[in-house]
């Protein structure tokens, strides 16, 4: 009798997992199987990362994924480190990599052997913007023109601190020496954070620097904005006029974007980019960029974005040629 | 100070609310099992355990996650003296003395030793948090890249001023460092420097916990089973109160070198970029240099574990500092906290002290009750932890050969780092039976890389002037700090000879 109740329940084990198995593949679509690594391209404390960290707590908090995302930083040789990386991982599913401009600008200036095209585009979450600051201290220095006449004056002794040569902010200063005819030194530092801190430590004398990167050092009237390189007045900063408005047309951007390694599957991409726009619709993350003077307001996806990372690609090799890649490297 | 009082006071109330007290024990305890295992430092388990704080206020969140920070400073030493694998970066330098000391039957007083230390210098550090907060603030704001360099000459000069070790050797040793620092992504152009080839696990550069856990962890073991030749060795353990309060009484042996590693931790620790594993060092390398027996250093010195354990507990409060006053990272620690406090809607930065009082106020509590209970978890595990020293050495080889496998493995999750691992301890083992010391080239593969881009951006912004390092008044007296550091040895011995002759 023993035996037979056994035999019976076995069967019923047996055929219910055979039941589980053959309905679970199609009422599951992909989903992380082990924890994502967040590539984030900068230093712990800049832009990129603040968004990689806001993200991360908003999906453990909206519970989005089955398994943790973990933001590990790779900041080395202006983001290289992390493009080599991501390359490295072509076909893995388990690694995505939140951007800066230097997606596009350093596989051209250094030669990694890296082409971010093949990458797989999945979400741009917001445009940030540039402005020109310097510390409150700079009586003398008010707009545009005496901050030029300024470094005019200084010969070439002007410092200015950035995240790394041919990052974005080395890419707009290189804009800059070329419109107004200037030079100045510039000096690398890892990570936004660090470029804001040695601004208010008067340790170089200005920075183009993320909005959110300088925000609270100008609540507490440390550093103050003098050009903002946006088409229109960012609602955050309506005292600063834009660099259009005093009649020099100097705009540039940065994508703020989340890409897989090359040769990711479909299946994890679909997932990625759903995930994604959840969090690009969420309250939280639109009111991170009102905050910050973020542009979050148009949803860049897959092939999209792909279309995106096309275009800026020329025109950042444009710029590179303009500039001269050497202004950018500073050798 | 009467302003700071009554706010110190509704901090410490705040820390000692049911909610935020039971997050102080949790996050401690936490701490404690993370920072002892190998690989698992309090970087990870504050980023595991990060989203968990969003069912919390913020305040509980905070208090719980530097709970989780503090307790790992603690936990680090429990694998550094039991097992000679450090637990964590930040214990480092523990190994050097602490080990020695274990194999020597005497592990119950190093960890007595390392808890008491940690908690000096974690009291000491949050009373000058406390006091100084926004003098300090600005203090590390003077630190620009000149300053950090001249703070780097010194760092290297409590180093290679140790009197007693082969001064060749020890620059040798300092040099293999500076080499190893430098391999991976240029930090300035960007181009990959020697990476042998083009093995693309050399672009991250060489992890510094992958150098130390193959030098102390696989070389250790190679050491001891060199030197054992089989036979199983058993260490004696003899524990209770008694012995405890005895090993207490111990503490006038090294209060004079916690006091002063606590002060060098906590000023270290506040500059942003430096951390506690530089602080830890930093605080050993003066202990040695400032020892009447600097000889007994490396050979099982209480004050050499006491030393860097008061270093590493008094950075990691002095690393909040920049973090609230300038939202700047003074440790990768600190990196992940100031991620939680944007997520958690607070702004860090020059004005969160003012606007948010009692967030910041709470967390100076949470950190005076933290270093409290820290010490008495620590001092009541410590019969447990020592009774790790009483398996076989056949059943303890293995585990610590896994541990090893995993620390390696865990910072950056490749296999190319265990192969290194396993080279730098076999290269270790060499390095010892050769008279070697290893310290120094640990010391230099955690400071290499901060040294040269701080001198690199100093010498862009000067365009290639030297004189910028004594032309600032900070670096100026910095440098001459280590120079003086460097000669203190040769002067010391002079000052010998003629008292003798006398």
């Amino acid at each position: 009798m023993k035996k037979i109740a056994k035999t019976l329940m076995l069967t019923a084990v047996i055929s219910m997992a055979f039941t589980v198995t053959a309905f679970a593949p199609k009422a599951q679509a992909w989903e992380p199987k082990k924890p994502v690594e967040f590539i984030i391209m900068a230093g712990a404390g800049g832009g990129a990362d603040q968004i990689a960290r806001l993200l991360q707590g908003l999906i453990e908090q909206k519970d989005l994924s089955p398994r943790p995302f973990i933001p590990i930083n790779k900041p080395g040789g202006s983001g290289g480190e992390a493009l080599l990386y991501l390359q490295g991982k072509a076909g893995d599913d388990h690694t995505v990599l939140v951007t800066l401009n230097s997606f596009y600008t350093t596989p051209v200036i250094q030669d990694i052997g890296v082409d971010v095209s093949n990458f797989t585009p999945i979400g741009r979450m917001a445009l940030d913007n540039f402005l020109l600051w310097v510390h409150s201290d700079m009586a003398d220095i008010t707009d545009l023109d005496s901050y030029v006449a300024a470094v005019k004056a200084a010969g070439g002794k002007w410092k200015v601190g950035g995240t790394g040569s041919g990052q974005e902010d080395s890419i707009l200063t290189a804009m800059m020496e070329k419109e107004f005819g200037y030079e100045v030194t510039y000096i690398p530092f890892p990570g936004g954070g660090t470029v804001a801190k040695n601004l208010v430590g008067k340790h170089i004398d200005s920075t183009v620097n993320n909005p959110a990167e300088q925000s609270e050092f100008h609540r507490a009237g440390n550093t103050k904005p003098l050009v903002q390189f946006t088409a229109e007045r960012l609602p955050a900063y309506p005292d600063t006029p834009t660099a259009k408005e005093l009649g020099v047309d100097m705009q540039y951007y940065m994508q703020r974007s989340i890409n897989g390694p090359p040769g990711m599957s479909a299946e994890a991409q679909e997932w990625y980019i759903n995930l994604f726009k959840t969090l690009f619709d969420s309250e939280e993350w639109q009111t991170f960029c009102t905050d910050d003077g973020l542009a979050c307001d148009t949803w860049l996806a897959g092939s999209d974005l792909g279309e995106y990372h096309a275009s800026q690609i020329m025109l950042h090799k444009e710029l590179i040629e303009s500039v001269g890649s050497s202004a950018i490297t500073g050798e | 100070m009467e302003s700071i009082l009554p706010l110190l006071g509704a901090g410490l109330l705040e820390a000692v609310q049911p909610l935020n007290f039971l997050m102080i024990l949790l996050g401690c305890t936490i701490g404690l099992m993370v920072g002892a295992m190998p690989g698992l430092g309090s970087v990870n388990g504050v980023a595991i355990l990060l989203p968990i704080t969003f069912l919390v206020p913020p305040t509980a969140a905070i208090i719980f996650l530097a709970a989780i920070y503090y307790g790992a400073m603690y936990g680090g030493a429990i694998s550094s003296i039991t097992l000679g694998i450090p637990g964590a970066s930040t214990a480092v330098a523990t190994v050097f003395d602490g080990r020695p000391m274990a194999q020597a039957g005497k592990a119950d007083k190093a960890l007595t030793a390392a808890a008491v230390a940690s908690f000096i210098g974690g009291t000491i550090s949050v009373v000058l948090f406390t006091l100084f907060a926004p003098p300090l603030a600005v203090l590390a704001l003077k630190f620009g890249p000149v300053e950090e360099f001249a703070l780097m000459v010194l760092a290297f000069a409590t180093f290679i001023g140790l009197g007693g070790d082969d001064i060749p050797k020890t620059i040798f040793s300092i040099l293999i460092g500076l080499v190893l620092a430098t391999v991976g992504l240029d930090i300035i152009s960007g181009q990959p420097r020697l990476i042998f080839g083009d093995i693309p696990g050399f672009l991250h550069g060489i992890n510094f916990l992958v150098l130390a856990i193959g030098i102390y962890g696989i070389g250790e073991m190679l050491w001891t089973l060199e030197s054992s030749q089989g036979k199983i060795t058993v260490h004696k353990v003899r524990m209770s109160l008694g012995i405890l309060l005895g090993n207490l009484k111990d503490v006038k042996e090294y209060i004079k070198t916690t006091s002063l590693g606590s002060m060098i931790g906590f000023f270290v620790g506040t500059l942003p970029a430096a951390g506690a594993t530089p602080a830890s060092l930093m605080s050993y390398g003066l202990a040695k240099t400032f020892s009447k027996d600097p000889e007994s250093f490396g050979k099982g010195n209480v004050a050499g574990v006491a030393a860097p354990e008061a270093g590493n507990n008094a950075a990691s409060t002095g690393s909040m500092l920049p973090m609230i006053t300038l939202g700047i990272p003074g440790s990768p620690t600190t990196a992940i906290l100031l991620g939680g406090m944007i997520i958690w809607g607070l702004r860090p930065g020059p004005l969160l002290f003012t606007e948010h009082p009692g967030f910041v106020w709470g967390l100076i509590g949470s950190l005076y009750i933290a270093n409290l209970v820290t010490l008495l978890i620590n001092l009541a595990f410590i019969p447990l932890f020592v009774r790790v020293l009483t398996i076989p050495f056949s059943i303890l080889a293995p585990v610590i050969y896994i541990l090893c496998v995993v620390g390696g493995y865990a910072p950056t999750q490749t296999m190319h780092d265990v192969w290194l691992m396993f080279l730098f301890g076999v290269v270790g083992y060499l390095l010892r039976k050769l008279n070697y010391p290893v310290a120094p080239a640990v010391l230099a593969i955690v400071l290499g890389p901060l040294a040269e881009r701080s001198l690199r951006q100093s010498l862009i912004s000067s365009h290639g002037d030297p004189l910028i390092f004594v032309e600032r008044p900070i670096s100026a007296i910095c440098i001459a700090l280590g120079v003086a550091l460097i000669l203190y040895p040769v002067i010391k011995k002079r000052l010998n000879r003629k008292k003798q002759a006398a």
